[in-house]
């Protein structure tokens, strides 16, 4: 039972994009689109989830002094993995996230939950906390990149919904606009449900 | 001529923050007040031109080995480095600025720009001195657009906020406005 809330605090308590804001280049670059936003949500779950579980078992063996470059080369490995996964399997999407996909080392997330849960507790524990995290992020990057695609393209996963296009939804200032109108409504909702109890 | 073009276009046009989202999270975590923005703005110039005139040479070598599908992992082990470097120097040599700076080197390894930066020279080819200015105008542009938003934002603390756009919605929001102003120099230069 445990190990499933470990599994879902990410999904809204603990939200990495709207409760925490990590992770956020990757979140207003790449979510011009709804797929964009579900590739890059998997790519960096991907990441998360394998290197929670490396660096979770390689805790006790690890120089407290020298962790975090440690984490860092673990973070690169599976990055690189991914890159070339994506580059052989998905040339499309590999082309349109291009730089963000070697970015993804420096997200914020994945070196904070290595930091903050994967160093301090048991294996089996991290790959849930890495698989939830990593959703919460795909999530909200769906969210973002659907809501973009919506108002910026009348699509949404490229299935057309109106033919109503406000232009500036997928230009750069649409992604912060919108990030930050979902995150007020996040803050709002939780604000809301706090005065409740 | 091209190195000119790719210095101004990456300040005003490709610039980091406004454009091209890399350097989101000290851009929103440092930006409360004009003097740390400053600071954190002069640490990044700083590391950036120097990191990718050092990663431009090892891609180089990683290129000529045939090994340039590790260059992640190279390029992230050198700014950490060098960063680290940069810090143990400056407290011996120039303390003054080592306090002014102190705070925001070590977070400059896990700032996006430098990898950023660093790998789209990569990316783009450039030689070294194209790559050079490229960082430097990159750093420049980051700068730039960091102390003007903490400008604004020391402004906007005096508004009557909605409650939930308090903090970081309403800089988000700020900065798509920033971002829409920044709009005007797109296809300005064309490169």
């Amino acid at each position: 039972m445990s190990r499933m809330k470990e599994l879902v605090k990410g999904f809204v308590k603990e939200n990495p994009t709207y409760v925490q804001v990590l992770g956020m280049c990757p979140t207003l670059a790449v979510t011009t689109n709804a797929v964009n936003g579900l590739g890059m949500g998997l790519a960096t779950t991907f990441v998360l989830t394998l290197s929670n579980v490396v660096i979770s078992s390689i805790r006790k063996l690890v120089p407290e002094k020298i962790r975090i470059p440690i984490f860092i080369v673990v973070i690169a490995t599976f990055v690189t993995i991914i890159d070339l996964l994506m580059h052989a399997y998905l040339y499309d999407l590999w082309k349109t996230l291009g730089l963000y996909i070697p970015l993804i080392v420096v997200n914020c997330i994945i070196m904070g939950r290595a930091e903050a849960y994967a160093s301090k507790h048991g294996a089996l524990d991290s790959l849930m906390d890495g698989i939830g995290m990593g959703l919460g992020f795909t999530g909200s990057l769906v969210l973002l990149g659907s809501i973009r695609e919506l108002f910026g393209n009348g699509t949404i996963f490229g299935i057309k919904v109106w033919s109503l296009r406000v232009f500036l939804g997928i230009l750069p200032p649409g992604a912060y606009i919108t990030l930050g109108l979902l995150s007020g409504l996040f803050v709002f909702v939780g604000k809301k449900r706090g005065d409740k109890k | 001529m091209k190195v000119f073009l790719l210095f101004f276009a990456a300040i005003f046009i490709n610039n980091f923050i406004l454009a091209r989202f890399l350097g989101i999270c000290p851009f929103l975590g440092v930006s409360k007040k004009l003097e740390t923005a400053l600071g954190m703005g002069l640490a990044v110039i700083f590391v950036m031109t120097v990191s990718s005139a050092i990663a431009w040479t090892l891609d180089r070598l990683l290129i000529s080995l045939g090994l340039d599908f590790l260059r992640t992992i190279v390029f992230i082990v050198v700014i950490a480095t060098f960063v680290q470097f940069v810090e143990l120097f400056l407290k011996k040599t120039n303390p003054g600025l080592y306090e002014a700076l102190g705070i925001f080197l070590p977070l400059i390894t896990t700032n996006c720009a430098i990898l950023g930066v660093v790998i789209l020279n990569s990316m783009m080819k450039l030689g070294f001195l194209e790559a050079v200015f490229h960082a430097l105008g990159s750093s420049l542009g980051f700068t730039m657009a960091l102390v003007i938003f903490a400008g604004v934002r020391e402004k906007l603390e005096m508004y009557d906020l909605p409650e939930p756009f308090r903090g970081t919605a309403g800089a988000l929001i700020t900065a798509g406005l920033l971002s829409m102003a920044f709009m005007g120099f797109q296809g300005m230069v064309k490169i």
